[in-house]
């Protein structure tokens, strides 16, 4: 019994801990190359509010750096503390992925991250532009090598097993695993998404204060017009990667489908309450044929249900609503996106609805990825790596009450963080505005940032 | 000892010691570089407002890179010694939550003190003394519990936490002897005096390691105290000694120069520190090898197989120099006495 708590507390712990993680790099990816694109304007136009503009979410990225790093730290230690099988199984496949990782990227980026944030008195312009071009390039080859890792536990390929380990054969088909190009795009997507999303909320939010500065402007349309033109690509990626995981990961769209039984035209479930013990959905609302139509491109073609795969299936319940929620996200700013920059059209400025809609949707973009996240990787249970290794094989000889100890300190100390994250990301934001007259020396747009508004709540 | 080692000329031989010496250097890297960052951490609250921003600022551009010597070093261990992470990491699983826990509130504190609201700036400044302090106490408990063996029992705990203290006060001395090299004034004084009170403890726990390294172990007592090793080896403790005394030396004579502006031998303390911390690395690498786990894994038992180390090991070989020269780089370009961090 023991042992089967500290399994379930030590995935708790992990997934909180990757969880808290991944939401900082979806950020500072996309925002790197926007930073880029802010200061491209800059060097191209000479005009003000793009500086303007990057001084703000330089900030930004400053700080989502530095909590990304931190928690990637506590990564590299957990797959010790926690699933030391991992390493003893898979090591010889998964170590090098991650020893490129740190040689390719996480030095590149952390070394340039000090020039970059506050070398630019010391170095010329082309220096600085460079080294924030190497910062953006170091997070985006970091996410290259973790996600080649993550779909190979998905999908593995190139490898033997030989007396129970891992052994490499072919490390093209290693890094180019099935599941890879297509996770690849689908989360550097995601990460586009989330940049813009939080670039256009904090921006709504300083002109919902009453700043009217010019980069104020600048920053909801690059967020929305990154968001209109990303999301239509991100619904292609992702059907796309649907098929893909249909291909090699059957039980996973099983689960994601609330499909029980292996049948012809099968119905798509659009609302229901997967229920475990009886094998059913309770208040299912179905559209008949169509999962089948969307899956197989045929009315009546087969889907494989959760009985083609005993004791080997996902907990579908989770997967069924975790799916759910990502696609309503992605729908949801498909509609923001779009119907906001044809609001915005001829110059025109955002009406209330507007900025109320990007202000609330400024983390939409965490929820979409950890939603997509915990489908994809609670859809890969009970594999560690997919028909290789269960994930209870990897786990740790610590105690439940160990475990248990620090989950609640990280828990609080993750709460904290992510709180405080918030709230300094809004008062930038509402800083912002007279942070810009005092660098001018004067206050040349009148006044922009109006009565000063208490925060109100974290958001 | 040398029946421990395999034939060295196949790759399952010279392999996994090429990675103990990867790994070797980069937590020396990471002990040097990340050391002065905690050690500036340590002493925070003993300075005025404006010199907590000077001191962080002497740090601001290259702590995210001094760090990551330290995920290359678990990941050396993570990679190339698989069966070992997973048994040391384990064993140290509360040190290390505490040690995680330590960074994270040191590494966010970093941003946070600077662009929350101004009356926050003094909880932060507290999360960064603590973030640095838990860390520099938490690996010194681990440093301890490697000598022992790993071993669970009353002395073991009192024994690591004190190496845990002397560890904090050994990265405080490495902090202030870097103040004393990037500030100016009152503040560089007030460093001198901050590493003159640090060397003390720093000392004891040098002794007290290597006093408890030969004497709990057998295997260690006889490599330091075998006649065919010592021309070798004494030097070490030799060297040690004259480092120190060079050290007090250079921190008694400091404040007259600086105070006829002559700041010939502002580097003396650092450097001669660093030289403290590679003798004690040098030391302690010397009686443990070729254990990871002393008397019951050695380098090659928990090695990954040769061929996954060999695709590291060309990377690695590739790329470290890259990073060590582009590290040189950003080093140069802050070089000089500190000044206020502004983005812009």
């Amino acid at each position: 019994m023991d042992s089967v708590d500290a399994l379930l507390l030590a995935r708790i712990q992990f997934a909180a801990n990757i969880s808290f993680h991944i939401v900082f790099p979806m950020i500072s990816i996309a925002l790197t190359w926007m930073l880029m694109f802010f200061k491209w304007r800059y060097n191209r136009t000479g005009e003000d509010h793009w500086m303007n503009a990057y001084r703000l979410f330089v900030k930004v990225f400053a700080l989502s750096f530095a909590l990304g790093v931190v928690s990637g730290i506590t990564m590299s230690f957990q797959f010790g503390t926690n699933w030391p099988g991992f390493m003893e199984t898979v090591g010889n496949i998964a170590g090098p992925l991650l020893a490129y990782e740190v040689l390719t990227a996480f030095f590149l980026e952390a070394s340039f991250l000090g020039i970059m944030l506050f070398g630019f008195k010391r170095v010329s312009n082309r220096v600085h532009t460079l080294a924030t071009l190497l910062v953006a390039v170091g997070t985006t080859v970091s996410a290259f090598w973790i996600l080649a890792l993550n779909s190979w536990m998905h999908t593995p390929a190139g490898f033997e097993m030989i007396n129970g380990q891992a052994h490499a054969t072919d490390w093209f088909a290693i890094v180019f695993n099935p599941s890879f190009p297509y996770r690849l795009v689908h989360v550097l997507l995601a990460s586009g998404l989330t940049g813009a999303f939080l670039v256009g909320g904090l921006s709504a939010y300083r002109w919902q204060q009453g700043d009217r500065s010019k980069s104020v402007m600048a920053g909801i349309r690059s967020g929305l017009w990154l968001a209109a033109v990303l999301i239509p690509l991100q619904i292609f990626a992702g059907d796309l990667h649907g098929l893909n995981t249909l291909e090699h990961q059957p039980a996973k769209v099983a689960a994601m489908e609330g499909l029980w039984e292996t049948r012809r035209g099968a119905p798509l479930v659009l609302f229901a309450l997967p229920d475990e013990e009886t094998q059913t959905n309770r208040f299912a609302i179905e559209i008949p044929k169509l999962a089948s139509l969307i899956l197989t491109h045929e009315l009546d073609g087969e889907l494989q249900g959760i009985d083609a795969f005993p004791d080997a299936h996902p907990p579908v319940a989770a997967v069924f609503w975790a799916f759910r929620i990502m696609v309503g996200v992605g729908l949801l700013m498909l509609a923001v996106s779009w119907l906001g920059l044809w609001q915005l059209r001829k110059n025109r400025t955002p009406g209330k609805w507007l900025t109320r809609s990007l202000v609330a949707m400024t983390f939409s973009g965490w929820i979409a990825v950890l939603s997509g996240w915990y489908t994809t990787e609670i859809g890969r249970q009970p594999w560690l790596v997919s028909g290789v290794m269960r994930t209870a094989e990897a786990v740790g000889p610590a105690s439940a009450g160990t475990v248990m100890t620090t989950l609640i300190a990280w828990l609080i100390l993750y709460a904290f963080l992510l709180s405080s994250y918030i709230a300094v990301l809004f008062y930038l934001a509402r800083t912002a505005g007279e942070k810009e007259g005092q660098a001018r020396g004067i206050n040349a747009h009148g006044p922009r940032v109006g009565p000063m508004i208490e925060p109100q709540g974290a958001s | 000892m040398t029946e421990l080692i395999p034939d060295l000329t196949t790759q399952a031989g010279w392999l996994p010691l090429a990675f103990m010496i990867v790994m070797g250097l980069a937590m020396l890297a990471y002990v040097v570089l990340d050391g002065f960052d905690l050690g500036i951490g340590v002493l925070l609250p003993l300075a005025s407002d404006d010199d907590k921003d000077l001191m962080i600022a002497s740090i601001g551009p290259f702590w995210d890179a001094n760090e990551t010597w330290l995920v290359m070093g678990i990941g050396v261990l993570l990679v190339a010694f698989p069966m070992a992470h997973g048994v040391i990491l384990s064993t140290l699983y509360l040190p290390v939550s505490l040690m995680l826990i330590g960074l994270t509130l040191r590494g966010v504190a970093f941003d946070f003190r600077v662009k929350a609201r101004a009356d926050h700036k003094a909880w932060w400044n507290r999360a960064f003394f603590a973030g640095s302090t838990m860390t520099a106490i938490a690996q010194g408990y681990m440093l301890g519990e490697l000598i022992l063996g790993f071993e669970l029992s009353l002395f073991a705990f009192f024994f690591s936490t004190f190496i845990g203290l002397c560890l904090a006060s050994g990265y405080a001395l490495l902090g202030a002897s870097w103040l004393v090299a990037k500030t100016s004034g009152e503040q560089q004084l007030k460093a001198i005096r901050w590493a003159k009170r640090s060397v003390a403890l720093t000392a004891i726990g040098v002794g007290a390691v290597s006093l408890a390294t030969p004497l709990l172990s057998e295997v260690i007592y006889d490599k330091w105290f075998n006649l065919n090793n010592l021309i070798v080896v004494w030097p070490i403790p030799l060297i040690t000694a004259v480092l120190f005394v060079v050290l007090w030396r250079s921190l008694g004579r400091l404040p007259v120069r600086l105070a006829n502006d002559n700041e010939y031998g502002i580097w003396v303390p650092f450097t001669t520190t660093v030289g403290l911390f590679m003798l004690a690395f040098h030391g302690i690498a010397y009686s443990l090898f070729p254990w990871l786990v002393i008397d019951k894994l050695t380098i090659w038992d928990a090695a990954a197989a040769p061929e996954s180390l060999l695709v590291i090991f060309v990377g690695a070989a590739v790329v470290l120099p890259v990073v060590v020269a582009y590290s040189i780089y950003v080093y140069r370009v802050f070089r000089g006495k500190a000044a206020a961090l502004e983005y812009y």
